[in-house]
Parts: C-alpha cells; sequence; structure tokens
C-alpha cells in the first residue's frame, strides 16, 4: 500500500484517457443524508426506477442507496451468505478488511482514486459467503443530489469461492443537481468457481462528469459479466474498467451507449488473461447522435489456450460529433486466439428499405434496427434493464 | 379485367447506368405474369424499380398502381398500397429478430407466430433476420413475412433458385397459398392476389401458374406468349433464338 504521501502526489495525476477534469470545482457532497425508510415513498423514487432500480424491492435480494456521499437506505431480506453494507460499516466488523481492500485498486491510478482513497470515501460493500447462490438479484443506487458537487463512492464487492450473484446499479442526478462529479471505485474479488453478473444502467444531468474506476479480480474457473447503460445526454464520461483472469475464467463486457450532442463518451475495458485457457469476449454498440464515442478495448493474452474476442460496432444517426473504435489485441504467449471487429458507419440504406417494404415507415425502421443494434449484444438482459432500454430509445427520437 | 399495375415506357438508372430502357408492362387483378430473360437484362431491377428501393432511380415514365401514380412513392407507402416482395438475397437485418418484425407488421394478436411452424420457421423467430440462414431458410423466412403482410400484389425474385428438392414444394404450396383462396382441391381455387414473377428454372410453374410470360432483354420486354410455350423455346433454342420474338411482337 503506497503511503499518504505518494497519493497526495497523484492528485495531480491526469486519467489515462478522457478530458481532465478540475476537481477544486467541485464541493464535496454531504456525507449525511437524509436516510429513506421506504423506498416507494421516497421523493427519489422516479430517478431509481429510470435505472432499473425496483422501489418495491420485489425480486430483489437487497437494496442499497447512496446519495451524495453518505449511505440513505440499506435494506436485506434474511439471506444466508449475503452481507449488504456501507463500506464504513463493514470496515466496522471485519477485520482484515482494512488491508484487504485497495489491493485490487491502485489508489495512485490517477487523481480520481486517489481523491477516493484520502477522502476514506464511503460506498457499498456486498459479499457473498463461499458456496452460495444468491437467487434475487441485489441492486444498488447513487445518486447525486447537490449542484455542483463531487460524489465519491469507494465500493467492494466479495465473491467467495463457489457464491454467485447479480447486481444491478443505477446511478442518477437529482434534476437540480446536473451540473456535478462522479467518482465511484469498485474493487471486485473474485475466488475460484464463482460467478458475478453487474449491469450498471446510467442516467446523468446533461452536464454531468463521470468517472467510475473498476477493477475485478478473479480466481479459477469462474464468470464475469460486465453490462454498462448509458442512453441519456450526460456532461462527460470516460470508464475503462479492468479484469484480471485466472485458469479457466472467462469475462463478458457488454457496453450500449448513445452519445448525444454535447456529451463526451470514452469507454470501453480492459481484460487480462492471465490463466490457462482462460476467456473474454469485449462487445461494444453505440450510436451517435451528435456527440463524441470512444469505443475502447483492450485484451492481453498471457497464458495458453486463451480466446478472446472484441468487438466495436457505433452507428451515427447524426453529424456533428465524432467516432472513434479503437480495438487492441496484445499476446505475450503463442497459443492464443484473439480476434477483433470494428465498424463505425450509418445504418445500411438496404436494411432499412427491407423492412420498409414490409410496411414500417422510415422512423419505426431506423428504430426497430437500433433497438436491435443496442439490446442484441447481450443474451438475457435484466428484465428492468430491458424496459429502461426500450423507454430510453423510444424518447432518443431515434428516427430523425 | 381492373389494371392492378401498369407500367409505361419506364427508364431506370441503376449505380448510374441505364438498366431500364423503356419498359411497357400491364398486370391485371388476379393475374399471375411471369418474367424470363438473361441474365443482367434488368429483371431484378424492374423489381426493385416497382418496390422503390433506392438502388435504382427512375429517370423517365411512371407506374401505376390500382391507378395510382406511385412512381414518386416510398417504399413503405407502396407496401402500405398492397405490394409486397421476396427477394432473391435480401440483406442480414443485424439485432432484428424475425418474431419481432412479424409481431411489428401483422400485429401481435395475428396469430402469425403461431403460423411458423407451417413454414418450418418456429427456430428461428428468435434469431437474426437472414444471418446465417441458407437458401431455403431465407425464402420460407420472406414467405412467412409476406404471409404475414397479406399484399394484393407480390413481386417474386426466383423463389426457387437456392432451394433444395426438399424444400421446394413447401414454398411452391407456400407461394400458392398467398395468390390463392383455399386449397386448390376439386377445382375450387381463386387467385385473388396479382403477381409478378421472375424465374429461370420454371419449376415455380408447376405451383402456381402462370397466365402470360415476358422475356425481358435489354431493359425492355421484347415479347410475350404463353409461359409453357415460351418456356420450351427458351430451353431449347436460349434466348438469343427466341421464337416466340418471330412470332409474337407486342
Amino acid at each position: 500500500m503506497p503511503d499518504n504521501q505518494t497519493v497526495k502526489e497523484a492528485l495531480n495525476k491526469k486519467g489515462a484517457f478522457g478530458e481532465d477534469i478540475d476537481l477544486e470545482r467541485y464541493e464535496d457532497g454531504t456525507n449525511a443524508p437524509e436516510f429513506v425508510e421506504d423506498l416507494q415513498d421516497s421523493e427519489y423514487q422516479r430517478y431509481m426506477e429510470n435505472v432499473g432500480v425496483v422501489s418495491d424491492e420485489i425480486n430483489r435480494s437487497g437494496t442499497i442507496m447512496f446519495i451524495d456521499n453518505g449511505m440513505s437506505h440499506c435494506s436485506a431480506k434474511v439471506q444466508e451468505g449475503l452481507e449488504i453494507l456501507s463500506l464504513k460499516e463493514a470496515l466496522k466488523q471485519h477485520e482484515g478488511l482494512k488491508d484487504f481492500m485497495w489491493n485490487a485498486m491502485d489508489p495512485t491510478k490517477d487523481k480520481y482514486t486517489a481523491k477516493t482513497y484520502l477522502d476514506d470515501a464511503d460506498g457499498y460493500f456486498l459479499r457473498v459467503k463461499a458456496g452460495h447462490h444468491i437467487k434475487a438479484p441485489v441492486q444498488t443506487c447513487m445518486l447525486i443530489n447537490s449542484n455542483k458537487s463531487a460524489q465519491r463512492l469507494h465500493n467492494v464487492i466479495i465473491v467467495e469461492d463457489g457464491g454467485s450473484l447479480e447486481i444491478i446499479t443505477g446511478c442518477s442526478t437529482a434534476n437540480h443537481a446536473g451540473d456535478s462529479l462522479h467518482v465511484g471505485v469498485s474493487e471486485i474479488y473474485m475466488g475460484d468457481n464463482a460467478n458475478l453478473s453487474f449491469s450498471m444502467i446510467h442516467s446523468w444531468g446533461k452536464q454531468t462528469n463521470v468517472r467510475p474506476r473498476t477493477r475485478c479480480v478473479i480466481g479459477k474457473n469462474s464468470n464475469y459479466s460486465n453490462n454498462y447503460v448509458i442512453l441519456n445526454p450526460v456532461g462527460s464520461i470516460q470508464s475503462f474498467p479492468v479484469a484480471d483472469l485466472g485458469a479457466g475464467s472467462s469475462a463478458t463486457y457488454n457496453t450500449m451507449c448513445i452519445a448525444h450532442e454535447g456529451s463526451d463518451i470514452d469507454s470501453g475495458g480492459l481484460v487480462n488473461l492471465n490463466g490457462v485457457g482462460a476467456r473474454a469476449e469485449i462487445m461494444s454498440r453505440s450510436i451517435s447522435m451528435g456527440g463524441k464515442l470512444c469505443a475502447r478495448g483492450r485484451l492481453v493474452g498471457n497464458s495458453p489456450g486463451v480466446k478472446a474476442h472484441l468487438e466495436c460496432r457505433s452507428i451515427i444517426l447524426k453529424d456533428g460529433g465524432s467516432t472513434v473504435a479503437i480495438p487492441e489485441l496484445e499476446a505475450h504467449v503463442a497459443d492464443v486466439e484473439m480476434t477483433h471487429e470494428a465498424a463505425v458507419g450509418k445504418i445500411a440504406r438496404d436494411q432499412i428499405e427491407y423492412l420498409m417494404s414490409r410496411g414500417l415507415d422510415e422512423d419505426q425502421a431506423v428504430s426497430m434496427i437500433v433497438r436491435g443494434f443496442l439490446s442484441g449484444s447481450i443474451n438475457g438482459l435484466p428484465e428492468a434493464l430491458q424496459k429502461e432500454l426500450d423507454a430510453a430509445i423510444e424518447q432518443a427520437n431515434l428516427g430523425d | 379485367m381492373t389494371e392492378m399495375l401498369k407500367i409505361v415506357n419506364l427508364h431506370a438508372e441503376a449505380g448510374e447506368r441505364e438498366i431500364l430502357r423503356g419498359v411497357d408492362l400491364t398486370i391485371n387483378e388476379g393475374e399471375t405474369a411471369v418474367l424470363f430473360g438473361p441474365n443482367g437484362s434488368g429483371k431484378s431491377t424492374l423489381l426493385s424499380t416497382i418496390m422503390g428501393y433506392s438502388t435504382t432511380k427512375v429517370t423517365e415514365g411512371e407506374i401505376l398502381f390500382k391507378g395510382e401514380d406511385i412512381t414518386e412513392m416510398t417504399v413503405d407507402q407502396r407496401a402500405k398500397l398492397g405490394i409486397g416482395m421476396m427477394m432473391q438475397r435480401p440483406p442480414n437485418i443485424y439485432g432484428v429478430r424475425l418474431g419481432d418484425l412479424l409481431n411489428a407488421t401483422s400485429g401481435k394478436n395475428s396469430g402469425i407466430i403461431d403460423d411458423a411452424p407451417k413454414f418450418k420457421m418456429e427456430r428461428f423467430l428468435d434469431r437474426e433476420i437472414n444471418v446465417g440462414f441458407s437458401g431455403g431458410e431465407i425464402k420460407r423466412s420472406e414467405l412467412l413475412q409476406l404471409t404475414a403482410q397479406k399484399p394484393e400484389f407480390i413481386l417474386l425474385d426466383e423463389p426457387e433458385s437456392g432451394v433444395d428438392l426438399e424444400n421446394i414444394d413447401l414454398i411452391g404450396s407456400k407461394v400458392r397459398e398467398l395468390l390463392y383462396d383455399g386449397h386448390g382441391c376439386g377445382g375450387s381455387a381463386q387467385r385473388h392476389v396479382s403477381s409478378l414473377v421472375i424465374t429461370h428454372t420454371g419449376q415455380i410453374l408447376d405451383y402456381i401458374g402462370a397466365d402470360r410470360a415476358y422475356v425481358m432483354k435489354n431493359g425492355r420486354i421484347q415479347c410475350s406468349g404463353r409461359p409453357a410455350d415460351l418456356l420450351k423455346d427458351i430451353k431449347e433454342h436460349g434466348y438469343g433464338e427466341c421464337a416466340a420474338c418471330q412470332t409474337i411482337k407486342l
């Protein structure tokens, strides 16, 4: 662990990608927000539902919610093998956690991780004990409720050997808090023979800057899937989650995003295939409606028998922005099978006219292709995510 | 007889090259017309131009459908008026599942999804349209989509091409069902849908019959006659020495 002085020096370190954000521009969000007992009777309900977090909590194992920098709700059905806590509470309950965390994520990675570390930021702590399968998803919600403020959270997820978990995370800003900054540092630790599905739905303000930092360390024969959806206007997002795979493990990244006019989205991911026979798939589907898009993907094969595929596809529906696809493959041994595809352009006219020849008008045809383009990359989307996806596509008026 | 489709002096370009050079053609209500012609003669371009695809551009002439000038109409406007097309090589529609398109064209309660097994397409409803389909699967998918659409006039571009012998009977039967009321037992079938069919082999004619055949060469209709007679002449003499052209001038 680096000493505090080294981390302080990293406060001036820009992120590897994306526009640099001046952290001084933002006040710290409150650490003691209003506590919400009943999500259904909450003024925040509509923000939560917009990002797939259901307020009745039906078919959910539990919910943990942060408003600004403090926990405002935590509920869990009694379920053996599952812990849902704030990180601060977890540190009180688990003596060894202090030394355990910040191993997956280097606090000196950049100014965003450094500031989160130095602030001793709170966040959520989810743990699945060895051999436990958590049937219903856990939902987490992060809401920014103060304008010109920074939300900084540090989340720790642990899925022990033989455990399985599905997480749906919704992030949003209140209407009056659009000019804000979100930094979410997430460390994920998976043991052997474990499964984790981690879906994030974001809906921010038009001026919100978003800098998630995620690293997942995975043991042997485990499966990790990471779904990321951002369909509404945002100021800027720069996200490049990292996964380190052990032998026989697999990682799947699915990204679906729409860059509206004024939005700057730089998203992607890195998978280090460290163990023998590890597998990975990075799929990106993005649409530019006049905004800036950069889809990155990097696969690094470090062991024999590795198989990996990377696919970046972007549709440009409106001029005025820019779209960049950067697929990278890197191999350090001979026995690997790594491929990539990238495509950027408009929807082929013959596809639109084919659907029009069945009686759909042009807007309906484009919308149908775009909906399929976005959701087609993910098999078995959570129902909440699918509904949100459909609603966002309708609102986006993609037939223009 | 009511004129369903009337094409007058139609000239059209594809890729800035004139392909259709003055086509005149009339097809009446309930009539099936067959279009023969060598490769590159403009047959598929004519069908695409009638459907309104932007791969072709009309430079002169007009297309009337049920008396209405559709020359400048969009593809979907033509489809809504009652024109449907079975393409020879339709594009892959990535991300759009066949079942979703069927529901969008005919409505969720139309029962079209329940009809999929009759087309041997039940396993394809969740598949992206045409992606990885074999020749026969593409044809069956096209026919299922046309059944959902219920057009009054169908353009069929080589419905039997790329279809194995096992599937040809199913394809032929389904095309027949699209064109006829009833199943034809005891001579009760009535053709109610008009069509224009491109065929090289004539196999499809065993299932649907045809009222009139036309031979297209160099972007024009060169001659017409009884389908069986023209097909026999073409098989015997090829298009270079079309006997029909010697006797039946338009």
